[in-house]
């Protein structure tokens, strides 16, 4: 069948009960700021690391919001921290600290909790 | 044999003090690696040695440095260092003349008056007790300043002072009462006698006109001995530690040892000569701009000093240097932060270093490098081939500047160099700000990838835009290229007349980014560049005194609206002229000083852009042309 350019997206639910939000409330108690992120792609667009790989900062706070941790264990350690992100950001979110925290986060969960 | 049972605390104190001196000295002697030990054996019977005794006496006792910065504060401390001393030795020395015998025990010459109470009554003696009151009422002059600044430190010019723990209460309770005391025992005592010069014996003499002062002169001497016994034994836990650390450290730094990556005897040093003076808590803007008031490095240090957990102050902070060029015992609070960033968290068991704390931090240290996983595998190496002269390295600042990028290549044209844009579709960040945020292992991939593009080019020259890429280029890569900033670039071309420019009518301030400036030591050749092509106005904030922007990566904790706040007030300062621009040269100031610009503040450029403004018509290609034309017609017309 012809699919006129377009795939179909496979169904999903976002299971709020499932997922783990200790990630996001380690972040949100260090970075207050992580909640200004209207998710508009400014940092992704200007990214170091997305010229190479699959990087997307702004993947990565919607994902951490959702408490879908696994993609962004996969993703958070190709960030270089160049800081491009943070002075592109039009509300001011400290997007370096939230990075370095969200690596803080996974580094600590694999040895005690958060 | 002159004794009396008052003079056993002082020399239990002054026992007690020499013996932990020496014994520190070991231990950290001990502890120094295997060069910096020879470097140290060298330093003691070479140049070293004397450059030490100079510097000691220069800094420790005059304390020149902090004199120029505040002569209240440094009239303070050399009232009381070199007051002190001077007490000492010419103490000794009168105890060695007047005194009933020669090479006498310390306890004499600072007890002296007591057991020769009729001394200095005429002649050579009597000068003699005429200059040592002279001393006595210098240090008082400086005491009382130093209790004034206690109570109200703005008095003294400075706008904060350090908070203390009781111990520090205490000590420094006693230190107030070493001289107030002696100068109440010696008063008594030539008073009842009928000595003594201008200050004890008209005092003594005031006293003993309505006082029963030989009766009285007795406790203040138990007094006086107390309290110097007090200051000496608790000297090793307070912040006065820091006046025989500050000897060894001296004469540490002037035989070539530096601080290393990791925390070692020379950190221990460093961190216990610091005199807590305060004088880097005025120099920083998180405090005088931002309103936080506890990660400075006088708080820091004295965090490090206690084995409390200092890895979040040392993650508050701008890097910018502005205290570590201040700091009068020259501590490189620069790469104490580092190191403290590398190392993390402490845990809570690594409390005292009695217990093997920095050689367990160091532990921790290796363990993190042995579970590394690399996080960088997806960049391919890049391979640069068209062999040109020099490599240009924007730097991810610069691209979000892209007119800074433009102005360069305007400049390597017109200047005819055969260069190569090495990121221009975007870079592989150069790594310090990993550094910056304590990520070594990470930076070090980093680090590799880029040098093995730039070795492919076979280029000659780096240039970078950007002030953070040119400090790791030149202090953590291994590159046998001459690197460059562009400025430094910039003003060769205009030496060796490949650049012609004119000059713009025009008032220009510049700002010195920190990481050029007190980062890297290049000063002069931007304002080479500026002197060049416009009106150089000066500031109140030149050099070493330049303000930091704010934005700077240094700080991964400092949040947008503090950071505009600091950028805000560092701008204003720079521009209170009113300047046609405000000239710097980082890719990262203009940006940050972009965001907060008002409508009335002038033009921000960074230096690439005013120079390609100043490009003449007839720049270099052309001109060349011209040069060949009229050879040739001065050639026709003779022929
Ligand atoms: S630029 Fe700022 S607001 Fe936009 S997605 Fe990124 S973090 Fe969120
Ligand atoms: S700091 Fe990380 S996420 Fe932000 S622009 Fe740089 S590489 Fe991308
Ligand atoms: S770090 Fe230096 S400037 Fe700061 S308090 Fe200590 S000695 Fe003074
Ligand atoms: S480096 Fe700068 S920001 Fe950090 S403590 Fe020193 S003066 Fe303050």
């Amino acid at each position: 069948m012809k699919n006129f350019g377009f795939s179909s997206i496979k169904p999903r639910v976002i299971d709020y009960d499932k997922n783990n939000r200790t990630v996001l409330d380690y972040i949100m108690e260090h970075e207050p700021s992580f909640a200004l992120c209207i998710g508009c792609g400014g940092c992704a667009a200007t990214c170091s690391a997305a010229r190479f790989t699959d990087m997307s900062l702004r993947k990565i706070n919607i994902l951490l919001k959702r408490g879908e941790n696994d993609e962004v264990r996969r993703l958070i350690n190709k960030c270089m921290l160049c800081g491009k992100c943070t002075l592109v950001c039009p509300r001011g979110v400290n997007t370096r600290n939230v990075i370095f925290l969200t690596q803080q986060a996974f580094k600590k969960l694999d040895n005690y909790a958060v | 044999m002159q004794f009396d049972p008052f003079v056993i605390p002082f020399n239990i104190g002054l026992y007690f003090i020499i013996l932990y001196c020496v014994a520190t000295c070991i231990v950290w002697f001990r502890d120094l690696s295997r060069t910096d030990k020879l470097r140290l054996q060298r330093g003691f019977f070479g140049r070293p040695f004397v450059w030490s005794i100079r510097e000691i006496f220069m800094e420790s006792l005059i304390h020149r440095k902090i004199i120029r910065i505040n002569p209240v504060l440094g009239y303070m401390h050399m009232s009381l260092a070199f007051g002190w001393f001077l007490l000492i030795v010419l103490g000794t020395i009168e105890a060695d003349i007047f005194g009933d015998s020669h090479l006498n025990p310390p306890y004499k010459a600072i007890f002296f008056r007591f057991f020769n109470p009729d001394h200095g009554a005429e002649g050579f003696a009597r000068a003699y007790s005429f200059i040592m009151d002279l001393i006595l009422a210098f240090i008082l002059s400086g005491l009382m300043i130093a209790i004034i600044k206690r109570f109200w430190s703005r008095i003294v010019g400075m706008k904060k002072t350090t908070r203390l723990k009781t111990l520090d209460k205490i000590a420094l309770t006693s230190l107030w009462l070493i001289f107030p005391s002696r100068l109440l025992a010696e008063s008594l005592t030539c008073g009842a006698a009928g000595s003594g010069s201008f200050l004890t014996g008209s005092l003594g003499s005031f006293f003993a006109g309505f006082l029963p002062a030989s009766q009285m002169a007795y406790p203040f001497w138990w007094l006086y001995s107390v309290s110097l016994a007090v200051f000496f034994i608790l000297l090793p836990r307070t912040r006065y530690m820091h006046i025989p650390s500050e000897l060894f450290l001296i004469f540490l730094r002037n035989s070539g040892v530096r601080t290393g990556d990791q925390h070692g005897s020379y950190t221990e040093a460093q961190v216990y000569s610091c005199s807590s003076c305060g004088i880097c808590i005025d120099k920083c803007q998180l405090s005088s701009s931002a309103g936080i008031n506890n990660i400075q490095s006088a708080y820091f240090v004295k965090g490090l000093k206690r084995n409390d957990d200092v890895y979040d102050i040392s993650l508050n902070c701008l890097m910018c240097g502005r205290c570590e060029t201040a700091c009068p015992v020259g501590i490189e609070l620069g790469a104490l932060r580092m190191i403290q960033r590398r190392a993390g968290k402490a845990p809570e068991d690594m409390k005292m270093i009695w217990t093997g704390y920095m050689r367990e931090r160091n532990q921790q240290i290796s363990d993190k490098a042995n579970n590394y996983i690399k996080a960088y595998k997806y960049l391919t190496s890049e391979i640069i081939d068209t062999s040109p002269d020099v490599l240009y390295f924007a730097g991810c600042m610069t691209h979000l500047i892209p007119g800074i990028a433009s102005s360069m290549e305007k400049i390597f044209e017109t200047a005819g160099v055969n260069y190569r844009f090495m990121d221009k579709d975007g870079s592989v960040c150069c790594g310090r700000p990993l550094m910056l945020a304590g990520k070594d292992r990470e930076a070090r991939e980093l680090i590799q990838h880029n040098t093995s593009t730039i070795w492919s080019s076979g280029a000659k020259m780096l240039v970078t835009s950007c002030p953070i890429c040119l400090r790791v280029f030149n202090e953590s890569y291994h590159l046998d290229v001459e690197v460059l900033h562009h400025t430094q670039f910039i003003s060769r071309m205009i030496g060796e007349e490949r650049l012609d420019l004119k000059f713009l009518n025009q008032t220009v301030v510049y700002h010195d980014p920190c990481e050029l400036g007190r980062g890297s030591g290049i000063y002069d050749e931007p304002r080479k560049v500026l002197y060049h092509i416009a009106k150089y106005q000066k500031t109140a904030f030149e050099r070493e005194n330049a303000p930091c922007c704010g934005g700077s990566l240094g700080n991964i904790r400092l949040d947008s609206r503090k950071k505009t706040i600091i950028a805000s007030d560092a701008l204003d300062d720079l521009t209170s002229s009113s300047p046609d621009y405000l000239i710097t040269s980082c890719p990262l100031c203009k940006k940050t000083y972009g965001k907060v610009r008002k409508p009335d503040t002038p033009e921000i450029l960074d230096i690439a852009e005013i120079v390609v403004r100043a490009i003449s018509d007839s720049s270099r290609p052309e001109k060349l042309n011209n040069k060949k034309h009229q050879e040739e017609v001065i050639y026709l017309e003779t022929k």
